[in-house]
C-alpha cells in the first residue's frame, strides 16, 4: 500500500511536510509526491540499502555494555525533514545572534560583570553554577570568543513558532551524524534529490579546520591542530574520529600530550616532541587537566591551562564555556541579547520558570501535573520530570527536590513537539523530532544548513536521544525560488 | 606526522594478528603430524604450549597436556592472553583506535575475523571442525596482509605494521626450532628414524616453509638443512634473517633509530655468528635462548624510541606539580 496522506494528516500536531489537510508544504512538494508513489516493497528496499550503508560506513556509536563499548549502529529514517531556505534565513540570522549575545555572555562573566553591576543578571546566580570555573577569570581567548562550537535545539510548537529549547556551549556532538545522513540519502535516494535545490552542508569540516586555525597563537605558520578525544569508550568517540579525519588533523587522547616547561603543548611522535597550536577539545572542563581541574582526571593533559592561559595554544571550546550552558542562564538569553546587542530576539526561548524567583517558583509548585521540570545542568534529558506523564507520586518527589534546591531547577510548559512523516515498521507515521544546528564562531560565525534532526522513534514519544530510543533523518534546506 | 600511541597500537594490532595465525597453523601442524605417527610414539600436544611460551600457565590450570586441553589453552581460554580469541581481540582493540588511519576495509576484515572466531570457537576446537577453524584464522590474516600491503600507503605507520608483523615471526621461528628441533635432533633413536623426516617436515609446515624449501635448498629434508633455513635464509619471509631485514629497512626510514638499531645489529651478530654445524646438538638451546634475549631487547628498544616519546618529560612535570 502506498502512502496516503490524506489519512496520515493530524489536526493536533504540527507536521513538518504536511499540512491539517493533508496536503504537502510547498518546500515538501516534490518530496511527498514522490514518496506517495512509491509502493510499501519500494520503501523497505530503500530502508534496508540506508541500514546496509550505514554499517558498511562504520556509522555507529558507542552504547556501554558489560563487556566495554558496543558500536551500534545509528538509527536512521530515510524520510528527510524539510525546511524552506526563506524560513532557514530567519532561523540562521536568529542562531547567529544568539550566539554573538551569550559569548559576550561569557566574556563578561569572566570579566568585569557589567551585565550584574547593570542589574540585569542576578549576581546570586553564579555562586551555584555548576560549569563556572573560577581558574578562568581574567582570561580573554581569541576574538573574544568563547563558545566556537556551539549546537542549539530547536523545536517547533502547534502554532508552528520555532522556539530554542537549549543552548549546548561545552562539547556538543551530533554533527558527524548530520554528515554522513546526507551521504547516505545521496546513496540510496538519488531520485528524491532530482528537480530540487538542496542547500549543501558539506563544508562543514573545512569551515571547522578554518575556524581553529584561526585560533593558533602562531598565525604564521601551518597550525598543528588535534582533536582531543576522551578515548574509544566515549559514545561520541565516531565524531571524534571522523572529524579528525575530515579535517586531516590528529586524533589524541590526553596521553598523546604533554606540556614542557616552556608551557607549550607538545605531540608525542615517533619522530620526538611536535608543539600544538590548537585543541579541539572533546573532554569535559573538568577532565582537562588534572593541574586546574581533578587531579584524578586520565583524560586530560597536565599543565594545559597554564599553557592556554598564557596564551600558547588555543582551546576549542574555550574552558569554562560551559557557565552558559545551564538552564537558568537560558532563561536570561533574550535579555543579554537586548542588554548586549541592543537588539529583539529573533528566535523566542521557551517561556521559562525559575525557581529561585519565590512567584515563578509558587506557579511552578501549582502546576507540576502540566510543566516540565528539569534539572539546570543535565544534558541528554538525564533527571528531567515531564508532568502531564509523571505520577503523583513523581509530582511529589521533585516537590520536595525545587524546594530543597531551586537553584537547580526550571520549568517549561510541556511542547507539543512537531511530527514529521517516518517509516515505521513498514507504514509511515508521524514521530515528533527536534533539530539541532551548529554554530562555528571565531572572527566570523556560521550556521549549518539545516542540522541534525533528531526523531522519536516510538509512537508518541518525545525524547528524541540516542541513547534513549531516538534516530536521525537527514534535514534539507530547500530553496523553492520564491525569496 | 605519527603519533607515539598510533604507532604502537599499529604494532601491536601487527603482532597480535600474526600471533594468531602462527598459532592456528602450530595447531594445524600438529593436528597432521600426529595422524602420521605410530601409535606407540608419544608425541602428544605439550609441545605446543612449550612453543607459545606458557608452559608454567598451563601447567597452573590443567592437570595434564591433554588433546583437548591444550587446544583449549590455546584457543579459547580466556586466561591464555596468547590464546587466539584473546590474540585477536587484542588485535581488535588496537585498531578501534586507530581506524580513522588505516583502511576501513581492514577494520572490516579484522572485525569479521574476530566474530567469526568468537562464534565458532567451540567448533574450532572439535577435531571435526578444527580444520576449517584454523584454516579460516590462517586465510584471514593473510587477507588482512594483503589489504594492508595494497591499499594503504607504505609510510611511516606501514613500518610499524612491518616491524610488529616481523618481530612477532621472528619469534615464533625461534621458538618452534627451539621446542620441535632440539628434542629431535640430538639422538634419535632407531625406532624413529623413518619418521625422522616428517617430523622435520612439520617443523617447516609450521612456518609455511615446505614447499619454499623444497625448491631452494635442493636436498631431502635434514635437520641441518632446515635449520639453516629458518635461521638464517634471505629470501624465505619467515626465516629470522629475512625478518630482521625487513625491520632493519623499516627502522632506516624512522629518526631516531640509533639504539634500536644497535639492538638490531647485536641479533643480527648472533644469528650469523652461528654456525650451524656447531649447534646442531646442545648448542642450538644456548644459541636460542641468547637470540631471545637480544630479540626481548630490540622491542624494547623500539619501545623507548618510538612508544614512549615525551613520557619522561611527562613524568618529570608531574613530579614538580
Amino acid at each position: 500500500m502506498t502512502i496516503q496522506w490524506k489519512e496520515y494528516a493530524d489536526a493536533n500536531t504540527w507536521d513538518e511536510l504536511i499540512t491539517p489537510k493533508g496536503n504537502a508544504r510547498i518546500a515538501a512538494r516534490g518530496a511527498v509526491r514522490y514518496l506517495g508513489g512509491l509502493s510499501d516493497a519500494d520503501l523497505r528496499e530503500r530502508r534496508d540499502a540506508a541500514e546496509l550503508a550505514m554499517r558498511v560506513m562504520g556509522i555507529t556509536f558507542t552504547v556501554y555494555s558489560e563487556e566495554g563499548g558496543i558500536d551500534r549502529t545509528w538509527p536512521f529514517d530515510i524520510i528527510p525533514r524539510i525546511i524552506s531556505a526563506r524560513e532557514w534565513q530567519q532561523t540562521d540570522a536568529g542562531l547567529k545572534q544568539r550566539v554573538r549575545a551569550l559569548n559576550m555572555f561569557i566574556a563578561d562573566v569572566y570579566s568585569e560583570r557589567r551585565i550584574v553591576k547593570d542589574g540585569i543578571f542576578p549576581r546570586e546566580l553564579f555562586r551555584h553554577s555548576v560549569n563556572f570555573r573560577e581558574q578562568c577569570m581574567g582570561m580573554r581567548p581569541a576574538f573574544d570568543v568563547w563558545a566556537n562550537i556551539c549546537g542549539s535545539d530547536l523545536v517547533r510548537d502547534n502554532d508552528g513558532t520555532l522556539y530554542v529549547l537549549e543552548d549546548n556551549l561545552r562539547v556538543p556532538s551530533g554533527v558527524s551524524y548530520m554528515l554522513e545522513n546526507r551521504l547516505v540519502m545521496k546513496r540510496v535516494f538519488p531520485e528524491l534529490f532530482e528537480n530540487y535545490s538542496i542547500l549543501p552542508i558539506d563544508g562543514y569540516p573545512t569551515r571547522l579546520f578554518d575556524m581553529l586555525a584561526s585560533l593558533s597563537p602562531r598565525p604564521a605558520d601551518y597550525p598543528t591542530i588535534v582533536v582531543l578525544t576522551p578515548g574509544i569508550y566515549n559514545s561520541a568517540y565516531f565524531e571524534h574520529s571522523y572529524l579528525a579525519q575530515q579535517m586531516g588533523v590528529e586524533l589524541a587522547t590526553g596521553r598523546d600530550l604533554v606540556v614542557l616547561e616552556d608551557d607549550c603543548v607538545y605531540l608525542r611522535t615517533v619522530g620526538g616532541l611536535e608543539r600544538v597550536d590548537v585543541i579541539y577539545r572533546r573532554v569535559d572542563d573538568l577532565f582537562l587537566d588534572p593541574e586546574a581541574f581533578r587531579p584524578d582526571s586520565k583524560l586530560g593533559v597536565r599543565g594545559l591551562m597554564r599553557a592556554w592561559r598564557k596564551g600558547n595554544v588555543g582551546i576549542a571550546n574555550a574552558p569554562g564555556a560551559g557557565v552558559a550552558d545551564d538552564k537558568v542562564v537560558y532563561a536570561f538569553v533574550p535579555d543579554m541579547i537586548s542588554y548586549y546587542l541592543g537588539e529583539e530576539a529573533i528566535l523566542p526561548n521557551v517561556p521559562t520558570y525559575l525557581c529561585t524567583d519565590k512567584k515563578q517558583r509558587g506557579y511552578v509548585l501549582a502546576n507540576l501535573d502540566k510543566l516540565v521540570v528539569k534539572p539546570a545542568n543535565e544534558s541528554g534529558g538525564y533527571g528531567m520530570m515531564v508532568g502531564p506523564a509523571a505520577s503523583k507520586k513523581e509530582h511529589q518527589r521533585f516537590a520536595e527536590l525545587i524546594k530543597k534546591d531551586p537553584r537547580n531547577y526550571i520549568a517549561q510548559p510541556t511542547l507539543s513537539l512537531s511530527t514529521t512523516p517516518t517509516l515505521c515498521d513498514g507504514a509511515v507515521e508521524p514521530r515528533h523530532v527536534d533539530l539541532r544546528p551548529f554554530i562555528l564562531s571565531g572572527e566570523s560565525s556560521h550556521v549549518t544548513r539545516g542540522g541534525l534532526t533528531r526523531v522519536a522513534l516510538r509512537k508518541g514519544s518525545l525524547v528524541v536521544n540516542s541513547s534513549q530510543g531516538g534516530g536521525s533523518k537527514d534535514t534539507w534546506i530547500v530553496d523553492t525560488g520564491d525569496m | 606526522m605519527l603519533l607515539s600511541s598510533v604507532a604502537e597500537h599499529v604494532y601491536w594490532m601487527a603482532r597480535y594478528v600474526e600471533r594468531a595465525e602462527n598459532t592456528a597453523r602450530i595447531i594445524l601442524v600438529n593436528n597432521n603430524l600426529l595422524l602420521d605417527m605410530p601409535r606407540s610414539i608419544e608425541l602428544g600436544w605439550e609441545p605446543l604450549v612449550a612453543i607459545t611460551g606458557n608452559a608454567e600457565l598451563f601447567r597452573e590450570h590443567y592437570d595434564e597436556a591433554s588433546e583437548r586441553n591444550v587446544i583449549r589453552f590455546l584457543v579459547s581460554d580466556v586466561r591464555n592472553s596468547n590464546c587466539i580469541i584473546n590474540s585477536l581481540a587484542q588485535a581488535r582493540e588496537n585498531l578501534r583506535t586507530t581506524r580513522a588511519i588505516l583502511p576501513r576495509a581492514v577494520w572490516e576484515t579484522l572485525n569479521d575475523l574476530y566474530a567469526y572466531a568468537s562464534d565458532n570457537k567451540t567448533s574450532g576446537m572439535s577435531r571435526r571442525g578444527r580444520y576449517a577453524f584454523m584454516r579460516r584464522i590462517i586465510d584471514y590474516s593473510q587477507l588482512l596482509a594483503g589489504k594492508l600491503s595494497s591499499t594503504m600507503s607504505h609510510d611511516q605507520t606501514y613500518d610499524f605494521l612491518r616491524m610488529g608483523r616481523n618481530m612477532e615471526r621472528a619469534d615464533m621461528t625461534t621458538r618452534v626450532i627451539d621446542v620441535r628441533g632440539s628434542n629431535l635432533l640430538p639422538s634419535i633413536t632407531e625406532e624413529l628414524r623413518p619418521f625422522d623426516d616428517i617430523q622435520w617436515k612439520s617443523v617447516l609446515d609450521s612456518l609455511a616453509g615446505y614447499q619454499m624449501y623444497r625448491r631452494h635448498v635442493h636436498v631431502r629434508v635434514r635437520g641441518r638443512e632446515v635449520l639453516r633455513f629458518l635461521l638464517q635464509d634471505t629470501r624465505f619471509p619467515r626465516a629470522v634473517h629475512y625478518c630482521l631485514a625487513e625491520v632493519e629497512s623499516c627502522l632506516r626510514c624512522l629518526d631516531s633509530s640509533e639504539s634500536p638499531l644497535r639492538a638490531l645489529g647485536m641479533a643480527q651478530r648472533v644469528l650469523s655468528r652461528v654456525g650451524v654445524d656447531e649447534i646442531v646438538g646442545d648448542g642450538l638451546t644456548d644459541f636460542l635462548n641468547e637470540f631471545q634475549l637480544v630479540h626481548s631487547e630490540l622491542n624494547s628498544q623500539i619501545t623507548a624510541s618510538y612508544f614512549e616519546v615525551g613520557e619522561e618529560q611527562a613524568e618529570l612535570q608531574a613530579a614538580s606539580a
